[in-house]
């Protein structure tokens, strides 16, 4: 069940007490900086800079011995495949964060950005402490992925001096995914709970239209006086003035006049990404629509193209184009 | 013969907020701030101010600025539709108010927390049926809710008809971003963009990528008109009016006028160059740097050819070779960093920086500056103005 009002903003005033606490107490390294994981690391990554690797070459380098690759940083202190354990009895405050909004129906954790930044290179003997703090949590964000809240955390590595060696920030996404596994008991989750497209609010100036589509014509406004077209719908012939405004039934046949392939930002309830296209119909109006069974790059101005009216798996009918012939 | 707008009235003081991506105060506090600060800057007293003007879809009433400022009594007063396409119109308003002598100081501004609060990403929904909602809703089914859908239908068809690539959008972007990179107030200060950044970023709505697209930003812009007269007597060098002027255009929709016979270029912007040029008596060759509203790209491209410094179809071959560039480009353009690079306060950051260009002290100042172009929102019924130096 989606959260009320109220109880978004409880959960969103519990999560912001996290904001600016350390997940612990600071963690040092297991193991001081050494050459058997430089080796094992450069390996692993296949970097031979002798500068990690060749004591020898090292003494000639700017650093005067052998030196740790920055991008290691975080390997001194991290708990390795323990780390999984906790999330469902927290030994943390960033357990305890997630396991919160796992309670609250976002369920799933995607990690997203990660950056690192070196004050200094570390040396064999040096010991590595992290101290990880909540950086900063999000709004309520909608995702492709779903809705969910960006958490940030902040690490600070400090040496066996306390002199901070360098720092990582990271980001997850922790987020109500989209396709809830479906429940044994279907009849509490009719089909109607997926988000639907926006559909066209209708007042006195088009809802003539709409009732035209919903009967599965695509409708270009006639003016009943003298034969004007217009789209979109208005309450007046501008041409000759009359206010007596009537429907035809388009063909349906067109060719694109221009378009767009929307990607961002993605709203919930629509397929991204949308190929948005807007038609010359043969009759001389144009009409914006959607190409349906088209690939975004097979999208052409001048493409031929044939409409008709399909109600889409949200319920919502709307004209719509394919490929003619 | 009525009053022409040429040197009947001068932007006299500027004030800005910080721009920010969350501003942590209201949307009033902002606007109290730019304008009491625009208010200084100009050597007057808030009691001074007889006038204000600013935007529909600003949330601040003229009269709450007012009370917060310390205005007092206002002979004047007025706000202007369609978005961005306000921007220079609110000093057309003003213009017409000092010119006119229905006021004497009139204030506009425009303030908003455009990241924090209400984004114009979030898109347009429908809660409430008035006309403009009905408008919006010939788009919204289809998803297009967003500035940047809009404004792709046209730039699909402009790049189509004229050959533009994308890398004649990227020049804007790289132009104007070497820009911001100069200017401390911007959110891209010191970050210049790579032809690779550029084209290595993702798409928002093909053709246009990322850094097609301008930010959203909290913060807040306020100017002060009076007559070049009154200006005489204050402390700063005027910003005199050359020419300015609105228009909306046949079949003009609010950013989706698809429906015309073309749609690659922007009728409404060329009935404002018309008018513009005709009351100040000076052309696209007579500009020595312009600031175009720069939502998108694609739109300074186009507005390029509606004002006359190229041909149609020709923006693409004018922007090459660092034309838009304060460093010796022919048309320093957006020295800012427009609102592409500095930040979006719909265009009224623009307009400071036209004053700060004629006044000679902006952190991107070409030699020559008699005259500067300074245009508002594209897709809108929209204004523009000739800055030019007092007589």
């Amino acid at each position: 069940m989606p959260l009320t009002p109220d109880q978004k903003k409880e959960l969103e005033a519990q999560m912001q007490e996290y904001v600016g606490k350390p997940i612990s107490e600071p963690t040092p390294g297991r193991d001081v900086v050494n050459e058997p994981m430089i080796r094992q690391w450069c390996d692993a990554m296949g970097d031979t800079n002798p500068a990690y690797l060749d004591p020898d070459a090292a003494k000639s380098s700017v650093h005067g011995d052998l030196v740790a690759p920055p991008t290691m940083l975080q390997a001194w202190t991290m708990e390795g495949f323990s780390m999984h354990e906790g999330y469902d009895e927290p030994r943390n405050n960033e357990h305890r964060l997630h396991k919160l909004l796992t309670e609250h129906g976002y369920t799933s954790v995607v990690a997203t950005n990660t950056e690192q930044g070196y004050t200094r290179y570390l040396k064999p003997g040096d010991t590595v402490t992290a101290e990880t703090f909540i950086d900063e949590i999000s709004e309520e964000k909608a995702t492709a992925l779903g809705i969910g809240y960006f958490i940030n955390t902040r690490t600070k590595f400090t040496d066996q001096d306390g002199e901070e060696v360098g720092w990582l920030t990271f980001r997850v996404l922790k987020f109500i995914p989209q396709q809830q596994p479906q429940q044994a008991d279907a009849s509490d989750t009719p089909a109607s709970s997926a988000p639907a497209r926006i559909a066209a609010p209708r007042g006195h100036d088009n809802s003539a239209w709409w009732a035209e589509v919903d009967a599965g014509k695509i409708p270009i406004q006639t003016c009943n006086q003298c034969g004007e077209l217009f789209h979109p719908p208005r309450p007046m012939c501008g041409k000759c003035g009359a206010m007596d405004m009537g429907y035809v039934t388009s063909s349906g046949k067109g060719t694109i006049h221009t378009f767009t392939v929307i990607h961002h930002p993605q709203f919930p309830g629509y397929d991204f990404p949308i190929l948005a296209v807007l038609v010359d119909l043969e009759e001389g109006t144009r009409l914006m629509s959607n190409m349906v069974d088209c690939k975004p790059e097979d999208l052409h101005v001048g493409m031929a193209v044939q409409g008709s009216v399909e109600e889409g798996e949200d319920g919502m009918k709307l004209p719509v184009f394919r490929r003619a012939g | 013969m009525g009053t022409t707008l040429n040197n009947e009235a001068a932007i006299v003081g500027i004030g800005q907020t910080d721009f920010t991506k969350n501003s942590g105060v209201s949307e009033l506090a902002l606007a109290s701030e730019c304008v009491r600060k625009a208010i200084d800057d100009a050597g007057i007293e808030p009691s001074d101010v007889d006038g204000i003007t600013g935007f529909q879809l600003d949330s601040n009433d003229e009269i709450e600025v007012a009370r917060s400022v310390g205005c007092g009594d206002l002979t004047f007063f007025s706000k202007i539709g369609y978005g961005g396409g306000a921007a220079t119109s609110i000093v057309h308003q003003a213009a017409m108010a000092v010119a006119t002598g229905t006021s004497k100081y009139v204030v506009a501004f425009r303030a908003l927390n455009g990241r924090s609060g209400q984004r114009y990403s979030d898109g347009v929904s429908g809660d409430i049926i008035t006309s403009d909602l009905i408008h919006w809703s010939w788009y919204m089914p289809w998803g297009l809710l967003t500035p940047a859908s809009w404004v792709a239908m046209f730039t699909q068809r402009y790049m189509h008809d004229f050959g533009a690539k994308p890398e004649d959008l990227a020049e804007v972007a790289i132009a104007t971003r070497d820009h911001a990179v100069n200017n401390p107030k911007a959110f891209f200060h010191k970050r210049p963009l790579s032809m690779d950044e550029y084209m290595n970023a993702r798409f928002i709505c093909e053709p246009l990528r990322l850094y097609d697209c301008c930010q959203e930003t909290d913060g807040g812009c306020a100017v002060v008109v009076t007559t070049p007269e009154r200006a005489r007597d204050l402390p700063q060098k005027a910003a005199v009016i050359r020419g300015i002027a609105q228009a909306s255009g046949d079949d003009q929709e609010q950013m989706t006028s698809f429906y015309r016979p073309q749609i690659s270029n922007i009728p409404e912007m060329e009935l404002v160059g018309k008018q513009i040029w005709e009351q100040s008596g000076l052309s696209a060759s007579d500009m020595d740097a312009a600031i175009i509203y720069d939502a998108f790209t694609s739109i300074v491209l186009m507005q390029l050819e509606s004002f006359g410094f190229c041909g149609p179809g020709e923006a693409k071959d004018f922007v090459k070779d660092g034309a838009l560039s304060a460093k010796g480009g022919q048309l320093p353009t957006n020295t800012h960093g427009g609102q592409l690079s500095e930040a979006y306060i719909h265009g009224v950051n623009g307009i400071l920086e036209g004053t700060r260009l004629i006044r000679g002290t902006s952190t991107n100042q070409p030699e020559k500056n008699d005259h500067v172009l300074v245009t508002s929102g594209v897709g809108v019924p929209t204004s523009a103005m000739i800055l030019g130096q007092a007589d």
